[in-house]
C-alpha cells in the first residue's frame, strides 16, 4: 500500500465544481438506463432528478487526492442486493459525511473501507475500492492489514470489558507497536481529549464511563495504532448534545492528521462537521424485498446543503422526507 | 352496552366499564397448578434425596465400628472385611485423580471445541458440528466404560502408547471420563462466548486483531466467567461419573498417586457395594450413604460454584 501505486489520476476524469453550469448531472454513454426514467436531464433546470443510477463521479469529482476511490461499488447480502453501483472519491484530511434515509447502506459501504464486511457470512462486495490507489479487495490484500491503517468506530460504545489503559493499549498490543506504551496510551489519549478526565483513573475499569467518555476511549482507542483513516458509522447517535459536541470539536482537530468518513442520521452534523457529503437513498424496487441503496448525490458540503442538484437531495435535507 | 358513566354522572368508572367483562380464570388457574407441581417434583425429589441420605449416613456414624475422625483420615478402606477400616480418602483420592485427569483432558478439548464453534467454524460447519457433540453426549455411559477397557486401554495406552500399565486403571478411566464431559463443557463454553456482543468482536477486528487475537484477548476473557461455570460443571459430571470408572479404572481403594494403577473412586464404590451383596442394615450399606453424602456435598458445591459464574457473565452483557 505504498503512494507510488496510486492510480494515475488522468484515469479518472475531472471536473471541477467551481464550474457550476458543467456540474450539472450527465448520463454517462456505458449506463444502463432504467426503464421510464428521463435519461439526461437538460441544462438550466438544477433541481430535476438525475437518474437513479447516475453516478458520484459523473455529479462531482474534483477530488485530487483521493484515500479512497470506488467504482460501481456494490454490495449484497446472501442474493439480495443491498447497495448497488456506488462510485465516488473521499478525499485525504478531510471529512466526508454519509447521509441518507435509513437502510440506504451507508453502513455497508463504509464498512467496505475497512473490509469489516468480510465478517459477515454472505456479505458479497463487488466494484473496486482503493485505498491510495490500491484495490482493497485485490488477492493480495490481507483485510487484518487493512484494518491496521483504517480505524473505525461504531455507532454503541463498544470498550472491552477492562480497564481504560488496557483498551487503549489492545491495538497497539496486536499491532506489536514498539516504544513506551505509557505513552502510547497518554498520547492517545490525549488526542481525543480524555485524557485529563481520566489520567487519574487509567486502571478502572472502563464500563464506569459515561456513555460520551466511551465513544471518546473508542476514538482514543482507534488512534493508539496511529490509522490513516478513521471511519464512524453514527459515532454521536447513542450520546447527548454536548457529548456530541466535544465529538464534533475532536473531528475538526482530527483532521489534521487523519482522513475521516462519517455515517449520520443527523443532517445539522453533517453540516456542520464535514467538508463534502454523499446523499444515499433507498430505492423501492418492483417487489418489497427489493430496496435497494444507491447514491444519488456527492458533493461540497455547502453546496449539497445550499444547492442540491437532485430534488430528492433537496428534499432531504431540507427535512420534506427520510 | 354500558353508557359512559362519567358523562352520566351516575357512577365513577369500573373495571367492567373500562376493560369489558371478566375473562374466566379457571383455565389459567389449572395450568398454572399444573406446572407448579411438574416443578415442585425436583424439589421434592432432592429434598428426599438428602433426607434418606443423611438419616443413613447418621446412622453410618452411630455405629460402633466408626468414628468420624477415622472416616476423614484413615488411609483404609475397607468395610466388607471381617476387620472393616472406614477412611473415606482412598475413594476420595481416587476420585480426584481421575477427575483431574478428565479435567486435563477436557479443559482443552472442550474450551478448544466451544471456540472453533463460536469463532471460527462457518454456520454450515456448525450445523453439522453441535448435533455430534450432542450425540457424543447422549451416548450411554456403559458404553464409554467398555470402550475404555476392551479397546482405549489394551489398544491405545498398551499397545500404542506401549504404556505399563494394569488392566483396570485410573489413567484410562480419567481420560474416558474427560472425553464424556467434553460436550458439557463445550457447551456451556460457547453459549458464554457466542453470548459475547458482536460489537466487541468488531472493536477488536477494526483494530486490526486478526481471529486468533479476537478469540484469546477478547472473547475468551469476556466469555471467563461461562468458560468457568462450563469447566465446573464439567468436573462435577467428572465426580459423578460411575461407569466409566467403575468397569475401567477397578475397584482398588488406595492411597498411591500413581494413576496406571487401580483406583476405585466414591462413586464406582457405591455402584459395586449397592449391587452386590452386602447385608441391608449392615455397617458395609450404611458407608455407601455415607460416601454418597460426601459425594453430593462435593457435586453441590461444585454446582453453586458453577451457577455463580454463569450468573456473573449474564449479568454483564444482558
Ligand atoms: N448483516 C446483514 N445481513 C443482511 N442484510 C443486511 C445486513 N446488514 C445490512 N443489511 C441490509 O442492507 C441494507 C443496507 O443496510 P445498512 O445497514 O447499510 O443501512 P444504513 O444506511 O446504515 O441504515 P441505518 O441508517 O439504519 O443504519 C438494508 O436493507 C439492510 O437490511
Ligand atoms: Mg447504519
Amino acid at each position: 500500500m505504498s503512494d507510488d501505486e496510486l492510480t494515475p489520476a488522468s484515469t479518472l476524469r475531472e471536473v471541477s465544481d467551481s464550474d457550476s453550469s458543467s456540474s450539472e448531472p450527465r448520463d454517462e454513454p456505458g449506463l444502463p438506463a432504467v426503464p421510464g426514467e428521463v435519461p439526461a436531464v437538460p441544462a438550466g433546470q438544477p433541481h430535476a432528478p438525475v437518474p437513479v443510477v447516475a453516478h458520484a463521479d459523473v455529479i462531482d469529482d474534483a477530488i485530487d487526492n483521493p484515500v479512497f476511490i470506488t467504482e460501481k461499488l456494490s454490495v449484497s447480502y446472501g442474493t439480495a442486493p443491498a447497495v448497488l453501483d456506488v462510485s465516488l472519491r473521499v478525499p485525504e484530511k478531510q471529512i466526508t459525511a454519509f447521509i441518507g434515509p435509513s437502510g440506504c447502506g451507508k453502513s455497508t459501504i463504509i464498512r467496505c473501507f475497512n473490509r469489516m464486511n468480510d465478517l459477515i457470512p454472505g456479505a458479497h462486495v463487488e466494484g473496486t475500492v482503493r485505498y491510495h490507489g490500491v484495490d482493497l479487495y485485490g488477492s493480495d490484500i490481507d483485510s487484518v492489514q487493512v484494518r491496521k491503517r483504517i480505524g473505525m468506530v461504531f455507532q454503541k460504545p463498544n470498550p472491552f470489558p477492562k480497564s481504560i489503559y488496557d483498551n487503549i493499549a489492545f491495538g497497539p498490543k496486536v499491532l506489536g507497536m514498539k516504544g513506551s506504551m505509557d505513552q502510547i496510551v497518554e498520547e492517545a489519549l490525549r488526542r481525543a481529549s480524555l485524557w485529563d478526565d481520566v489520567k487519574d483513573r487509567l486502571k478502572d475499569n472502563a464500563f464506569g464511563m459515561s456513555g460520551g467518555q466511551q465513544q471518546r476511549l473508542c476514538i482514543a482507542r482507534a488512534l493508539a495504532t496511529n490509522p490513516d483513516v478513521l471511519l464512524m458509522d453514527e459515532p454521536c447517535s447513542a450520546l447527548d448534545p454536548i457529548s456530541t459536541g466535544r465529538i464534533e470539536d475532536l473531528m475538526h482537530e482530527l483532521k489534521e492528521t487523519v482522513s475521516i468518513v462519517i455515517v449520520t442520521h443527523n443532517m445539522q452534523q453533517a453540516a456542520r462537521v464535514s467538508d463534502r457529503t454523499a446523499f444515499f437513498i433507498v430505492d423501492m424496487g418492483s417487489s418489497e424485498e427489493a430496496r435497494i441503496g444507491r447514491l444519488v448525490e456527492y458533493g461540497p458540503t455547502d453546496r449539497i446543503f445550499t444547492n442540491p442538484h437532485d430534488i430528492r437531495t433537496e428534499e432531504y435535507v431540507s427535512g420534506k422526507f427520510g | 352496552m354500558a353508557t359512559p358513566s362519567i358523562a352520566s354522572g351516575v357512577a365513577g368508572p369500573t373495571a367492567e366499564s373500562v376493560f369489558g367483562p371478566a375473562r374466566r380464570r379457571i383455565g389459567e388457574k389449572a395450568i398454572a397448578f399444573a406446572l407448579f407441581c411438574a416443578a415442585a417434583t425436583s424439589v421434592v425429589i432432592t429434598v428426599g434425596i438428602v433426607v434418606s441420605l443423611t438419616g443413613e449416613t447418621l446412622a453410618f456414624f452411630a455405629d460402633d465400628a466408626v468414628t468420624a475422625s477415622g472416616f476423614l483420615t484413615d488411609g483404609q478402606w475397607t468395610p466388607l472385611f471381617s476387620d472393616p477400616q472406614f477412611g473415606i480418602r482412598p475413594l476420595v483420592q481416587g476420585t480426584l485423580i481421575i477427575s483431574g485427569i478428565a479435567l486435563i483432558v477436557a479443559i482443552p478439548l472442550g474450551i478448544g471445541t466451544a471456540a472453533f464453534l463460536s469463532e471460527y467454524a462457518s454456520p454450515r460447519v456448525r450445523k453439522a458440528v453441535k448435533p455430534t457433540l450432542e450425540l457424543l453426549a447422549g451416548v450411554p455411559t456403559v458404553v464409554f466404560g467398555y470402550f475404555a477397557l476392551t479397546f482405549f486401554t489394551p489398544s491405545v495406552l498398551q499397545g500404542f502408547l506401549g504404556m505399563d500399565v494394569s488392566v483396570f486403571n485410573g489413567l484410562a478411566g480419567g481420560i474416558i471420563v474427560g472425553v464424556l464431559i467434553v460436550p458439557t463443557v463445550a457447551s456451556v463454553a460457547e453459549d458464554a462466548m457466542s453470548a459475547v456482543p458482536q460489537s466487541l468482536r468488531e472493536g477488536a477486528y477494526g483494530l486490526g486483531a486478526s481471529r486468533r487475537q479476537v478469540t484469546v484477548r477478547v472473547v475468551v476473557p469476556a466469555a471467563l466467567s461461562g468458560i468457568t461455570a462450563g469447566v465446573v460443571l464439567g468436573a462435577s459430571r467428572a465426580v459423578g461419573e460411575t461407569m466409566v470408572v467403575l468397569i475401567a479404572a477397578g475397584q482398588v481403594p488406595t492411597t498411591s498417586l500413581d494413576p496406571r494403577n487401580p483406583m476405585e473412586t466414591m462413586t464406582a464404590f457405591i455402584g459395586a457395594t449397592g449391587k452386590g451383596d452386602v447385608p441391608t442394615g449392615s455397617t458395609g450399606y450404611k458407608a455407601i450413604f455415607a460416601v454418597g453424602f460426601a459425594l453430593f456435598l462435593m457435586t453441590l458445591i461444585l454446582n453453586m460454584i458453577s451457577i455463580r459464574f454463569v450468573r456473573r457473565y449474564r449479568q454483564v452483557y444482558e
